[in-house]
């Protein structure tokens, strides 16, 4: 890979969303360098999860651009995308309850017509998590919310994934839980994998994240390397609930 | 792992040991085989090949309804089409009945296009209206039209002759319903377990999540409405073939609301659910004669019971969905613990 084409592994610029009357995003632009966990902070309803699903493909915008890896994806379909190696894990987890564990990890590994590749890759989830391997054959609704979660990453992961964005995976965890999900967050940053992070909870993604994003109103209002927002005042102040 | 006590889990075991049996099939198509030989008078061979085209139907509407969660209330339309195609060219071109088939398939795939094509990019509720008017819109045309005869249909449809061999009485026709229905079934219990049906089901549990994981929902989906069209089509043959006969009264709403049933009432996409289920609403009737004039209300009265014993179905695809609200619990439990320990 070129260095040029290589150095960014997400650029969103300008990007505009409108649900009918509704301008959910008014030109926001973040970057993920390749290699590092950006977090995207902000409220319920500030463009967090509107900005990952137009990134995925679901939502299309109506301006601005998405590149990933260097290539444009802001029209691509959501399909594209996955194969492009942007994957997403959706807010609320999204796991599939009523199919078993292996079932849900086997859709991760869709787009790889290569059984024995899946099957080596799911194996390689298991290994990283180990819970999820004693679960295999039970039902996705049958685990705790925080397993739920990691298979929801799990299924991410068989995907192979360049950019890994998650929507909020700590919401209504405990917290010990919280510090299982950041810390295999930052396990799969060290083997290579882009992160985008969208939380709530700032205080648990700041200490993972190089670098951080404020969203307010669909717009970027502050932005900065990740220690350095978690001593700003204004972030404090709103995020932190010191 | 489980503590759960030695014998209900061993009688679990036993039990999905059972359901998953793969001899089952072949079971099944003994029973099919022999059947003849202990009651063999034309009312009897009729019944069973109606139950055969019954089950065609079911496993074919279970491809949509069943693996893939699109509801689907105009499928006697395929039904239709493949009868009445069939028929056409048998009656007027003189096609041999077996050589229409590949007109039939061909039908049966431009209509799930040209129906799911607009269709398959609404949500259930109302893809279930538009398919209930394209039900009604393909009878009624079948009504106006010159070339399907009108109200009175078309007769004279010749039965099935294979290699000079003529199979088109009771016995015959019935054999011919046995082989094609069982590699109907085969077909349709392989494409659910193929990579394809894996995506039927993801779709069908959570269409959105499966799209964000790289699926191409309206394709898929376009691909079991198509898979359904061309069951419904291929029995739709079979139809003419048994009845010489078809016209538009046979393809009413009713039999779309009854081959639905048969899925619901079998088990959604559970293969060995759906053949009993066909069995079960086009048998029992049959055997509910003895109750005369409260024949349906009878049947009617049978479903419900069953849909309040048995919701997910006589033999549903995943026997025993809630087995463990308890490892639910155990799987909370053992996070809770571990919080407590963190929090001093």
């Amino acid at each position: 890979m070129s260095d040029a084409a290589g150095r960014w592994a997400l650029e969103i610029d300008g990007l505009d969303v409108h649900y009918g009357r509704v301008h959910a995003l008014r030109g926001l632009s973040l970057t993920v360098g390749e290699g590092e966990i950006i977090t995207l902070l902000g409220n319920n309803g500030a463009g967090k999860t509107s900005t990952l699903a137009t990134v995925s493909g679901v939502v299309r915008s109506t301006a601005g651009t998405v590149r990933a890896f260097g290539r444009d994806i802001t029209k691509a379909k959501p399909w594209e995308i996955v194969g492009a190696g942007v994957v997403h894990v959706p807010e609320g987890r999204r796991i599939f309850s009523r199919l078993t564990v292996h079932e849900n990890l086997q859709l991760g590994g869709y787009l790889v017509s290569d059984k024995a590749v899946v099957g080596r890759r799911i194996d390689e989830v298991y290994a990283l998590l180990p819970r999820l391997a004693e679960r295999r054959n039970q039902q996705g609704g049958n685990l705790s919310g925080g397993e739920q979660q990691m298979l929801a990453v799990g299924r991410a992961l068989v995907a192979k994934p360049k950019l890994l964005m998650l929507d909020e995976p700590s919401m209504g965890l405990a917290p010990l839980v919280v510090t299982q999900i950041m810390k295999l967050i930052r396990q799969i940053n060290a083997d290579g994998t882009s992160v985008l992070l969208v939380e709530q909870n700032a205080r648990a993604a700041l200490k993972i994240a190089h670098r951080a994003y404020v969203v307010e109103n669909g717009v970027i209002t502050l932005q900065g390397a990740a220690r350095e927002l978690a001593r700003d005042s204004r972030v404090v102040e709103a995020y932190l609930g010191a | 792992m489980a503590n759960l006590t030695m014998s209900p889990a061993r009688a679990r075991a036993l039990f999905d040991r059972l359901q998953q049996n793969r001899h089952l099939g072949l079971v099944g198509l003994a029973v099919a085989l022999l059947a003849p030989f202990i009651t063999a008078t034309n009312y009897a061979l009729s019944v069973m090949t109606s139950a055969l085209l019954f089950v065609m139907l079911a496993v074919g509407l279970n491809i949509v309804v069943g693996y893939c969660g699109l509801l689907d209330l105009g499928y006697a339309a395929f039904f239709a089409i493949g009868a009445y195609v069939s028929g056409i060219l048998a009656t007027r071109y003189g096609w041999p009945l077996l050589a229409t088939a590949p007109v039939v398939i061909v039908a049966a795939v431009v209509a799930g296009i040209v129906i799911g094509g607009p269709t398959l990019r609404l949500r259930s509720d109302y893809l279930a209206i538009v398919t209930l008017g394209f039900g009604e819109i393909i009878r009624i045309t079948a009504n106006n039209l010159t070339i399907t005869g009108g109200p009175s249909g078309i007769y004279g449809i010749p039965g099935i002759m294979l290699l000079g061999v003529d199979l088109s009485g009771p016995v015959g026709l019935y054999y011919t319903c046995v082989v094609v229905v069982a590699l109907a079934v085969l077909g349709a219990a392989r494409l659910g377990r193929s990579r394809l049906g894996r995506a039927w089901r993801f779709i069908r549990e959570d269409e959105d999540a499966a799209e964000a994981m790289g699926i191409n929902t309206y394709r898929v989906k376009l691909a079991a409405y198509i898979g359904g069209a061309i069951w419904g089509g291929l029995a739709g043959i079979l139809f003419g073939a048994q009845l010489s006969a078809i016209s538009p009264p046979s393809f009413t709403f009713l039999w779309s609301a009854l081959i639905l049933m048969a899925v619901v009432l079998g088990g959604m996409g559970s293969t060995p659910g759906v053949v009993l289920g066909a069995i079960f609403i086009s048998v029992l009737p049959e055997l509910l004669r003895e109750a005369a004039d409260y024949r349906y209300f009878v049947f009617g009265i049978l479903l419900i019971i069953v849909m309040i014993f048995r919701r997910q179905g006589l033999w549903p695809a995943r026997a025993m969905e809630r087995q463990s609200r308890r490892d639910k619990r155990k799987a909370e439990e053992h996070d809770a613990r571990e919080a407590k320990e963190v929090v001093p």
